[in-house]
């Protein structure tokens, strides 16, 4: 079993615009077990992104080391698929040549030529390989994207809001693909996300961060039997206490400001 | 209404015909043959074949019945040059000649025209080849190696603005033929924007571009071929655009440096000899050379860059 992933007391910062040094994470420690589905979740500019460059390889922690699998993480890699907030397909390829990208940059795309339509089929794009991004709706490049991303077989798939910028029906339409093809694969999945019922649907813990500088305010486990119900009873108490940790459970809040 | 429409150009045309042999044309112009009542009837021809055809090909209904207007009035235009010139010669009879001479010119010294429009496309060819390349080439250092970039673009930025043509006293010395010495100066009026457009190009390109390509086991290497330069594609036409553009200006002044034909050598060598009706002649057909070309780029382009919605139109 692979895909697994230790982040031991990372320090990331960074500096403004006026010199002024920003702390974005402050020692983060986790560590994720092969196969598992991770969200993290915290208000904005928490430095949940950053965490998923520092995996992906994008940036560099200033302290603290990332392992996948004991090996120190140094660069982006094809074994850590990246899925971004906007799809990022190249618009000067179509659909199956976005989707092939990886492979063909890998000099293995003749031997596996037959998994880019597969994995087309799979993300419901078949009829749209020639189309170019420009011609696709928001959800059918995400899809791509998806497929892009995972084509490559990568042990860890990052998702940075994948599906923040999708329509609610949409957006659980490919949250159940994404649980779909992670039971097929068993492939390690850490997503970024402000949805509070998409973390909760998808994950077996979510991560709660604190503001800035960023800390692991909490881990939830979610023990709930798959597939799960939105509805559930036990899943709106999971619901609930997310909410109350990120501060907006519902109790009356001291007033801060008037309008 | 619409075929109405249609037939205005060949009212106007009738009309230009009819003013072209029913009036006697003005002494003062030397007598030729009626080449400009021929350039009529021709065209006469061809629209009547393409309005024919336009009852059966909605498309080219279409396309017909839009130019219609810019048609019948293109040629009453003409109309009247030849009624000003021509006829009553109200315009200074040397530098404004008669429709039928110009015209006349084009027939009659067809084999020299046809030779310096050789002559000028093998010196475009090799001027814009060779500066394209060298242009797309470096803008490509430029916009991926800093170390390039900080020793070059220094140069570029001294030497870049300067017009090609003020070249012209160095260049002379250096080249060993005066062909060599013209694709050179044309090929620096290309190299220049084609230079500045790509460097800008690719230093403009989307981060997130490499990025995903980089999680996606793409290299270094290829990163520039497959998203850096593709990304900077659309910069590239408009260095290109603009660099063939400004090689026409370097063209014409080129061709005054010890060629032997040319179009911008014809224009040159007529206009001292006081022919005005074959300056004309040479400036129509520069100006249909002109515009072929830059169609032609605008035809690859768009073969290209058809994932692009288009930006500029031709």
């Amino acid at each position: 079993m692979v895909g697994q992933i230790s982040i031991d007391n990372a320090v990331k910062k960074f500096t403004s615009v006026d010199g002024e040094e920003i702390v974005a994470l402050n020692g983060i420690n986790l560590d994720i077990r092969p196969g598992e589905f991770i969200s993290l979740i915290g208000p904005s500019g928490c430095g949940k992104s950053t965490l998923l460059r520092l995996i992906a390889g994008l940036d560099f922690p200033n302290s603290g080391v990332l392992t996948l699998d004991g090996k120190q993480i140094k660069k982006p890699d094809c074994e850590r698929g990246f899925m971004f907030q906007n799809h990022t397909l190249l618009p000067w390829l179509n659909i199956y040549d976005n989707i092939a990208f990886g492979l063909k940059a890998r000099k293995i795309y003749k031997e596996k030529k037959n998994e880019v339509d597969e994995y087309i089929e799979l993300v419901g794009l078949k009829g749209f390989e020639k189309s170019y991004p420009h011609q696709l709706s928001g959800g059918m490049c995400q899809r791509a994207s998806l497929a892009r991303a995972l084509v490559g077989h990568p042990k860890v798939l990052l998702l940075d809001e994948p599906l923040g910028a999708l329509d609610a029906f949409t957006r659980m339409n490919i949250q159940d693909e994404i649980l779909r093809i992670r039971e097929e694969h068993n492939m390690t999945m850490i997503m970024v996300t402000h949805d509070v019922d998409e973390a909760i649907y998808l994950s077996d813990r979510v991560v709660v961060m604190s503001a800035r500088p960023a800390k692991i305010e909490k881990i939830v486990d979610i023990e709930l039997p798959r597939p799960r119900a939105r509805s559930n009873p036990e899943f709106l108490r999971y619901r609930a206490e997310v909410l109350k940790m990120l501060n907006y459970g519902g109790e009356i809040r001291e007033v801060e400001y008037y309008l | 209404m619409n075929v109405i429409k249609k037939i205005l150009p060949v009212l106007s045309i009738l009309l230009a015909i009819a003013v072209q042999i029913g009036l006697k044309n003005s002494n003062l112009h030397p007598q030729t043959k009626p080449y400009f009542t021929y350039v009529l009837l021709g065209i006469l021809i061809i629209y009547s074949i393409l309005f024919i055809l336009t009852f059966f090909h909605k498309g080219l209904d279409e396309k017909i019945s839009y130019k219609a207007y810019f048609i019948a009035g293109a040629v009453l235009f003409f109309n009247i040059l030849n009624l000003v010139t021509a006829k009553l010669a109200i315009l200074p009879v040397l530098y404004f000649p008669a429709l039928d001479r110009v015209f006349g010119v084009m027939v009659e010294q067809r084999e020299v025209l046809v030779k310096c429009v050789l002559y000028s496309t093998r010196l475009l060819g090799y001027g814009v080849l060779f500066g394209a390349l060298v242009g797309i080439a470096t803008g490509i250092c430029i916009g991926f190696s800093k170390t390039f970039s900080y020793w070059v673009s220094p140069v570029i930025r001294v030497l870049g603005p300067i017009p090609s043509t003020a070249w012209i006293p160095l260049v002379l010395i250096s080249f060993p033929t005066a062909v060599s010495a013209s694709a050179f100066l044309i090929g620096l009026s290309v190299w220049f924007p084609t230079t500045i457009m790509t460097s800008s190009g690719i230093s403009n390109v989307q981060n997130s571009y490499f990025e995903v390509a980089s999680t996606l086991g793409a290299r270094r290497f290829y990163q520039v071929f497959k998203v850096g330069i593709p990304a900077a594609m659309p910069n590239m036409f408009l260095g290109l655009f603009n660099g063939i553009c400004s090689s026409f200006v370097t063209l014409v002044t080129a061709e005054m440096i010890g060629a032997k034909y040319g179009i911008g050598w014809y224009i040159n060598w007529q206009k001292e000899m006081l022919s005005y009706a074959n300056v004309y002649a040479g400036l129509i057909i520069i100006a249909l050379f002109f515009s072929v070309i830059v169609t032609l780029l605008f035809r690859v382009r768009d073969k290209v860059l058809i994932w692009q919605k288009g930006v500029i139109k031709w």
